[in-house]
């Protein structure tokens, strides 16, 4: 067998994570509908009066992006530790966190990217301006990638759990407020008229102390999980 | 003459030095409740500005405080576990989590029995409060965890490594929080009375103390009947004497 680089190994975990995904295309498409429909619900619920909307579209869309990708991270370990591929993957003498961090941006790519690439046009249903778009993307690009990341953690310990995925919100969503807080600041603040600088200078920050720590923690989860 | 340090570390001996130690600390924390109260009830003089509201934080400020030592704890005894793999260490860590909710819980309650006539309203956004309640979320969170394993050894190691992971993004949420806060309005009513009268300091840190008591006298006692599950196999419970009846 030849030996791959770590880079090499990041990349076929990808991959195959992504293959699988296409040939479950319903999967992604769900968690996708559920978020245009959460994000939705929102003006039949508070009124339709412009104004309030607009200061409110950053909030909602943020809300409905960590409630969507809840609902999909329950599949990012189950399918492996059912049929036995987590244990084997496990086993293997790569490094664990390596393939860990590559499910984490397969699950990004399937669940994360398609919200981001939607948010724009559930923004223009809010009415918000062209640069608080911009930021919103911009946020969402940064911050999305770190609910995938810290969440592994929570899909690592709730592993084979009966009730597995309303105690992963339990556990994931009060650690993923300061994104929730500095990417929705960002885009308050230039509709403001204020910088952005410092809001996603610390989503920046945030992303890659997740990218550090959350592969490591999340494989010693995993061991915990499977021993 | 060698001391072992680690005597205690042991179920079996800590199970009875627990044993010992609770009627004392309840007793001590009894009795501090009673002086605390009375100092603040009838010593401590009505506020200038806060009339006889203020007198809630004598149970405010020591649950909020309690709460947050509390996770902290929790979090050390977790890593202790999880790191050396002591039996002892994992069930304190579970031990010491249902008393942190309910001063975390305590410290929402009386504070917003506080807010209600002193702001007008029950409930702020206020930097310390959300953080206060995120907190509480995550005290659930881990006692939510360790419920649902049914393993009692994945149960101890997973959530020791939730309450490592939370520990290390409770100053981030605080700071977060803060932040936040700032930026959406400016700071809300403050607490800046000129320095405290000397009953009231008195009436507070009695109340720290017997709170501080409470908890240690209810967490051993919690400890001491987890210990008694986890080792109902073991020979030495079955030569207790509160068992063999």
């Amino acid at each position: 067998m030849k030996k791959s680089t770590m880079f090499g190994l990041l990349m076929l975990v990808v991959r195959r994570d992504l293959i699988l995904a296409m040939r479950r295309r319903a999967d992604v498409l769900t968690t996708l509908i559920f978020f245009v429909m959460v994000v939705s619900l929102f003006p039949l619920g508070v009124g339709p009066e412009m104004a309030m909307l607009r200061k409110m579209a950053p909030g909602v869309l943020w809300v409905a992006a960590l409630l969507s990708s809840m609902l999909s991270l329950g599949r990012l370990f189950s399918a492996d530790y059912l049929d036995g591929t987590l244990e084997q993957m496990m086993l293997a003498p790569q490094s664990l966190s390596m393939l860990v961090l590559g499910k984490m941006a397969a699950h990004w790519v399937v669940s994360g990217f398609p919200l981001v690439l939607m948010a724009p046009v559930l923004g223009l249903q809010f009415d918000m301006t062209g640069e608080a778009l911009v930021v919103l993307i911009i946020g969402l690009l940064l911050g999305t990638p770190i609910l995938s990341m810290v969440g592994a953690i929570g899909a690592a310990l709730t592993l084979g759990l009966r009730g597995g995925g309303v105690l992963l919100s339990l556990l994931v969503l009060p650690l993923c407020i300061p994104v929730l807080i500095f990417a929705t600041g960002a885009v308050d603040a230039v509709t403001s008229g204020l910088n952005i600088t410092a809001h996603l200078s610390l989503l920046g920050a945030f992303f890659v102390m997740a990218l550090v720590f959350t592969p490591w923690v999340t494989a010693q989860a995993l061991r915990i999980s499977m021993e | 003459m060698a001391i072992n340090w680690f005597k205690y570390a042991a179920p079996a001996t800590f199970y009875g030095l627990a044993g010992k130690l609770i009627p004392w600390l309840a007793v001590a924390s009894a009795m501090l409740f009673a002086i605390g109260l009375y100092i603040g009830f009838a010593v401590a003089p009505v506020d200038a500005q806060q009339g006889e509201f203020y007198r809630i934080i004598f149970i405010h400020v020591p649950a909020s405080i309690l709460s947050m030592f509390l996770y902290m704890i929790m979090a050390g005894y977790a890593a202790l576990g999880l790191i050396f793999n002591t039996r002892l260490s994992a069930m304190m860590a579970s031990a010491i989590a249902p008393t942190g909710a309910l001063f975390a819980f305590i410290s929402l309650w009386t504070g917003a029995l506080w807010g209600k006539p002193m702001w007008g309203v029950w409930w702020l956004w206020d930097a310390r409060m959300t953080s206060e309640l995120i907190l509480l979320f995550l005290y659930l969170g881990f006692i939510a965890l360790h419920a649902s394993i049914d393993d009692p050894r994945r149960a101890d190691r997973a959530s020791a490594l939730l309450a490592i992971v939370g520990s290390v993004n409770v100053p981030i949420i605080y700071f977060s929080v803060k932040w936040w806060n700032t930026l959406h309005q400016g700071s809300t009513i403050k607490f800046t009375g000129s320095s405290m009268h000397i009953a009231m300091q008195q009436a507070m840190f009695t109340m720290m103390a017997a709170c501080w008591l409470y908890a240690m006298a209810v967490v051993f006692a919690r400890v001491r009947t987890i210990i008694l599950e986890r080792e109902r196999n073991t020979t030495w419970v079955g030569e207790l004497s509160e068992v063999k009846q």
